[in-house]
């Protein structure tokens, strides 16, 4: 990636939009939003603002961060990006308990369902992993190191799972593939088995997660891809179970072939207690919701629910049946306040299942939000935002992505101008 | 630049591809995003676009064979077109990156199907970059055996990683290779010997063969004879630099 980064036109890589990005404590404890470089979060149980704490003498991120999460026993989150910095909070205390440095900006993070394992994936395919035994946050925050687990060769890692019993490590990258490793029992010493890889999506893919029931504990993966489509896998055997294409129904009348990226999902939740997904597409205002039927190992589109609204990002806890959502943008250029963004909910996910979407999802009002207004505020940095804003925010997003994660075609003559500096191509006949 | 006519660029002697048609620059640039096409998976590889005689028709399954010999970085052919009459029932495929070459190679088989029918039906050669896209091509422990002579060896520290031998790759092909499989390398730069040989002796998965089963292994004298490149090593009288290793099942 370093190696093409060269090229006239191309954007000041500093400078780089940022999407928003939200995450739910697993018994909605809290709700953490990441906005450029600031992480704000608010503290559903006790009703109030929750400031982060820091002592490792930075305060916090010192750039974009590109990935959130809540560990699955509820007890850690990670922040990590832009600036080549892992941090692991608990997410009790709110102190950072370690700090982990990158070689490269990191794209992807994972915890593992026992907490004692955090992973980290860079731009340049390698996964990290770090140890987290004996720390418990009773001491200062703790710098680690942290050592190499897998690597897809030379690929921006897009999504990185642990799968639902803890087995395996799920990594996803641009180069369309989807790679299961067996998690080792000393992952320090690299996880090097492979158990299969996931092959079909014919663009990059940008998003997994897992969906889970009582009768198939052991989950089944979910991905979403560049290519308009969501794919349900068998991860023991690599096997692509069904595919379910989005662009047609997203509903989108004028379907402009040349416009690249235009139904990309963007990102995925498997909303817990049901065997529905949460999808936010590119250009859809609102989530489409798809049912997997996993004894038929299928997926199918359930509903389209039209909000005015593109989310960035999507997050959901158990036992609550809401959907969190953002949008918003960091460092957008041409606007006084370079980062928005903008929280909804949207609730009516109460044991659902295929067929019996009874009560039918909402969004629900700012004030009917868990926290209200009040969490608005935090999490937003205000509670009203102009919305046309975001729709430049949008589209910034969408050129961001491609630039990241698409192939660039180049024309032959282009092709053949880049290569003049080379010393067999230089002109001398 | 030259017109890709069968004419000039074959020897009217033998009627094989002439290789002042072919050159080519000996680095490629493995980083980068060439555009050739790559299966979506090992069931969308083109079976009868490479072994026609084998399979007949694209749409039947006539025949079940799966290639088990893959040499990675293959060259001009050397190697492929020695093995294919020592193991004639078995596939085999060559992966090559650069453009030119692997021209040549196609060339080089058709011709040399031409002139001995029944023969050479088991190579073919594919350009690709082995280091991203081998998943695509071969299923889990479909492989037999695989080749990595005189590869690139990426003198400078800072790409390193671009050796096609790595702890990290070593991974992906322990994954194509069957339990039991062999993987061969072999190179005349003593410090890239020196790293291969231990990125295989600390892989969990792989574990040398013995010196009287490196002996009795057919294939191991090719390393050095079979391949342009060993040719000319030979030729100048260097010294080339071996390791062969088994895929074993893991060892914790």
């Amino acid at each position: 990636m370093e190696d093409n980064q060269i090229e006239e036109g191309e954007k000041n890589t500093n400078v780089e939009v940022a999407p928003a990005l939200i995450s739910v404590h697993p018994t909605q404890n809290s709700v953490a939003v990441a906005v450029g470089s600031d992480i704000r979060v608010y503290d559903l149980l006790g009703d109030c603002v929750v400031s982060l704490v820091d002592d490792s003498g930075a305060t916090s991120h010192k750039d974009s961060i590109r990935a959130i999460r809540y560990g699955a026993n509820g007890k850690l989150f990670v922040s990590a990006g832009d600036d080549k910095v892992v941090k692991i909070w608990s997410a009790e205390s709110w102190q950072c308990i370690c700090t982990v440095s990158s070689e490269k900006r990191v794209s992807a993070v994972a915890i593992s369902n026992d907490g004692q394992h955090v992973c980290f994936a860079d731009k340049f395919g390698v996964v990290w992993v770090v140890d987290l035994h004996g720390i418990d946050g009773s001491e200062a925050s703790v710098c680690k190191t942290a050592a190499p687990l897998l690597a897809h060769y030379c690929s921006i890692i897009t999504g990185l799972e642990f799968s639902p019993d803890g087995q395996y490590v799920v990594s996803a990258d641009r180069d369309f593939k989807i790679r299961v490793t067996i998690f080792p029992k000393k992952p320090l010493d690299g996880a090097h088995e492979i158990q299969s890889f996931c092959l079909g999506h014919t663009e990059f893919v940008s998003c997994l997660t897992f969906v889970i029931t009582l009768d198939y504990p052991q989950g089944f993966l979910v991905s979403g891809s560049g290519d308009s489509t969501v794919r349900l896998w068998d991860i023991t055997s690599g096997s692509l179970l069904d595919t379910c294409e989005v662009d047609a129904k997203a509903g989108h009348l004028e379907s402009n072939g040349s416009d690249e990226g235009y139904s990309t999902v963007t990102d995925l939740c498997a909303i817990p207690d049901t065997t529905l997904v949460a999808l936010a597409i590119q250009s859809l205002q609102g989530v489409m919701l798809l049912s997997c039927n996993l004894s038929t190992k299928t997926l199918s589109v359930a509903k389209v629910i039209s909000i005015n609204f593109i989310p960035t990002s999507l997050a959901s806890s158990s036992c609550t049946g809401l959907l969190w959502m953002v949008t918003g943008v960091s460092n957008l250029p041409g606007f006084d306040c370079p980062s928005v963004s903008r929280v909804k909910v949207i609730s009516g996910f109460n044991k659902s299942s295929l067929d019996c979407l009874e009560h039918e999802p909402l969004a629900l009002e700012d004030n009917d939000i868990p926290g209200g207004t009040k969490l608005l505020e935090k999490l937003q940095g205000s509670v009203t935002v102009d919305e046309k804003v975001f729709t430049a925010a949008a589209e910034a997003l969408k050129a961001a992505m491609c630039n990241l994660l698409i192939k660039k075609q180049y024309s032959v003559e282009k092709r053949e101008f880049r290569k003049r500096t080379r010393n067999d191509r230089k002109t001398k006949q | 630049m030259l017109e890709k006519e069968s004419n000039p660029t074959l020897s009217k002697s033998t009627g094989l591809p002439r290789k002042r048609f072919y050159r080519a620059r000996a680095h490629s640039n493995p980083l980068s995003d060439s555009h050739f096409p790559v299966p979506v998976s090992p069931s969308h590889v083109d079976f009868s676009l490479h072994y026609p005689q084998f399979f007949p028709s694209s749409s039947e399954v006539g025949c079940s064979k799966k290639i088990q010999f893959a040499d990675i970085g293959c060259g001009f052919g050397g190697l492929l077109i020695s093995l294919s009459t020592l193991f004639p029932e078995t596939l085999m495929i060559g992966m090559e990156l650069r453009d030119k070459v692997t021209e040549y190679v196609k060339e080089r088989i058709l011709a040399l199907r031409g002139s001995n029918p029944g023969q050479y039906q088991n190579v073919s050669v594919v350009r690709t970059n082995s280091m991203k896209y081998i998943p695509n091509y071969f299923e889990k422990g479909q492989l037999t055996k695989m080749f990595f002579l005189f590869p690139d060896p990426h003198f400078k520290e800072k790409n390193h990683r671009r050796r096609v031998i790595s702890p990290h790759l070593l991974d992906e092909y322990a994954y194509v290779l069957g339990v039991g499989g062999i993987i061969y390398t072999i190179t005349d730069v003593e410090e890239l010997g020196d790293w291969m040989k231990s990125c295989l002796e600390s892989h969990p998965m792989f574990e040398a063969l013995k010196e009287e089963e490196l002996e009795a292994d057919p294939v191991v004298k090719l390393l050095c004879s079979a391949t342009e490149e060993g040719q000319k090593v030979a030729r100048n009288g260097g010294q080339t630099f071996q390791a062969v290793f088994r895929r074993i099942v893991l060892t914790s």
